[in-house]
């Protein structure tokens, strides 16, 4: 019972293609099984985007002592359709300046690679689109696509704000993009293989009642802590909201974009949340794996999404709660701070990897990593300029 | 001649020729990365997959970036030249470009390298390729990580304002002196 819950999905989309293969030639089978896996990710990702819009200002209201939208549909949950209706409906405004075919372009940029980065994460048991053999290295690849979306979108606005938030955009995403893929390339190591369903399947089984997770080591921790903030900055997630910040540049690259252009530019992020955190999932949190040995047999598929929806909530708690940095304070914390610790994770990654299995591997490792935490931490702090801020070109 | 590898090498050949003919640097920039990213894509044609997602990761994600920071920090975007795009000289830059790319056709076509792969497709697994980079090829590596770092040192060391040219640079400055960028 339970195994046919798990594969639910899978038998659903076989009996489908069995069906209308039927109508068709023997030769689609494969475009068929591909359309039809692509249209269930579309759709799935997209509702999830719908409600964790609502989630967000639920949450976000709750945490700021006020409501939140209450006031569509029962505790204003039909709030996402009326914004979907909202964004069709409103008028595009195109600046006449702006170089009208790369504003056109940006957020298809944007929204394409993020959409095609989720091909590759495991949802559930033999529920991954494409199981490429550099399926982790594809995830990366089709992420640099996103940075070039922002600068088209910050360059053909031709507006003094959307030009600074695109710069800090890319900066940003330069910076945190070494220590996201350093974090990840231990969990390769340790797998062997840049397959996500691979790495899944290393983590599946359990000692005694815990799981296998790369988490639950000291460079899975330490690897899975580093991911998530690098992954924030990916993201352009509160604290590191600064090319959209709005008490200062407004709203950053996507100023000049209204009506349902706004609302893709907004797809992608979210959608880019998502592929990044169900890239988390799938390196440190046991992909679509159970936490306990008896709670099995609930599907894989709900283990995947739940993990998602947890690292959402916590994501927006970091919102509500952290004020935003200022960009000298974030280029000295991901240049300074995060590529030395990853580094040095790296380093203790290998001597798990090469330590006989033991309480000696533990403690090695855990006391190399905390040192290098609390040295780097010490001398960043010792360092720190407290004075008053000099600047280059703006007196 | 299948649909697919029609429409990439459409893509990468549009790209290159914008890349070079559009007036605006930016736009060139831009049409570069839509060929590098056509490049990429008729790599994956080929079954490499290795080699289309670091043509994707290092073209498309930081050399075009770095192409775009290059033209908007030394001089203005917004100017577009006055003349052709093409300079005076083009008729001897074109016949040295089709004679470098005839060179190369004819090496290609005559090496023996050619003759076996083109009945099997030949596939080279991520693991295959970084085998070959530990044991056979690991001096090479290791000589491009260390001139990537002497690199890397250099450029750190060329934006790094020292303390004391600090200090020289900008007591004299009055306030109505712009800094040239």
């Amino acid at each position: 019972m339970a195994e046919k819950l798990d594969q639910i999905f899978v038998q659903a989309k076989h009996e489908l293609v069995r069906w209308l293969l039927c109508h068709v030639p023997g030769a689609w089978a494969e475009v068929l099984s591909a359309l039809l896996s692509i249209a269930t990710l579309l759709v799935a990702f997209a509702a999830l985007f719908a409600l964790t819009t609502l989630l967000e200002r639920k949450g976000l209201g709750r945490i700021q002592n006020r409501y939140g939208p209450n006031r569509v549909g029962p505790f204003g949950l039909l709030q996402p359709v009326a914004d979907g209706i909202k964004a069709l409906t409103k008028e595009d405004v195109v600046p006449r300046a702006a170089d009208q075919v790369v504003h056109f372009i940006a957020p298809l940029v944007l929204v394409v690679p993020v959409f095609l980065a989720l091909a590759v994460l495991p949802v559930g048991r033999n529920m991954v689109v494409v199981d490429l053999d550099a399926g982790l290295l594809f995830f990366f690849a089709v992420g640099a696509a996103t940075e070039l979306s922002v600068f088209m979108a910050g360059w053909s606005s031709r507006n003094k704000y959307s030009l600074l938030g695109a710069m800090r955009a890319i900066a940003q995403m330069i910076s945190y993009e070494v220590p996201l893929i350093l974090s990840a390339v231990t969990v390769v190591m340790m797998a062997g293989s840049l397959s996500t369903v691979r790495i899944v399947e290393v983590q599946a089984g359990f000692s005694g009642w815990l799981p296998h997770w790369h988490v639950l080591t000291p460079w899975g921790l330490a690897g899975f802590l580093l991911f998530l903030i690098a992954a924030a900055a990916e993201a352009n997630r509160c604290p590191f909201d600064l090319p959209e910040g709005e008490s200062e540049i407004i709203a950053g690259y996507y100023i000049e974009y209204s009506g349902f252009k706004f609302a893709l530019f907004f797809l992608g992020e979210y959608i880019g949340l998502f592929a990044v955190s169900g890239l988390a999932i799938t390196l440190f949190l046991g992909g679509w794996t159970a936490p306990l040995p008896f709670v099995q047999w609930v599907p894989s598929y709900v283990w995947f999404f739940l993990k998602l929806l947890s690292l959402i909530a916590f994501f927006i708690w970091v919102r509500g709660t952290l004020p935003r940095l200022r960009m000298d304070q974030l280029m000295s914390f991901a240049w300074k701070f995060m590529l030395p610790l990853s580094l040095i994770n790296l380093l203790a990654a290998g001597l798990w990897r090469f330590l006989p299995e033991g309480l000696t591997r533990w403690a090695f490792c855990s006391l190399l990593l905390a040192a290098a935490y609390i040295g780097l931490g010490r001398s960043l702090v010792q360092r720190r300029n407290l004075g008053r801020r000099t600047y280059r070109f703006a007196e | 001649m299948t649909a697919d590898f029609l429409i990439l090498s459409l893509l990468t050949l549009v790209g290159a020729v914008a890349a070079v003919s559009l007036r605006n640097l930016v736009h060139c920039a831009l049409a570069l990365a839509a060929a590098l990213a056509g490049l990429a894509g008729l790599y994956l044609h080929l079954q490499a997959q290795f080699v289309g997602f670091a043509q994707l990761l290092v073209y498309v994600g930081a050399v075009a970036i770095l192409i775009v920071f290059a033209i908007l920090l030394t001089r203005g975007s917004d100017s577009e030249p006055d003349g052709p795009p093409a300079t005076r000289g083009w008729v001897p830059g074109a016949g040295l470009a089709a004679a470098a790319a005839g060179l190369v056709v004819a090496a290609i076509l005559s090496s023996r390298a050619l003759a076996p792969s083109l009945q099997s497709s030949p596939e080279a697994p991520v693991r295959a390729i970084g085998e070959q980079l530990m044991t056979r090829y690991v001096l090479a590596l290791e000589l491009i990580g260390i001139l990537l770092t002497a690199a890397l040192i250099g450029a750190v060391i060329i934006a790094m304002t020292l303390p004391s040219r600090r200090s020289a640079e900008h007591k004299p400055q009055s306030r109505t002196s712009i800094p040239d960028l």
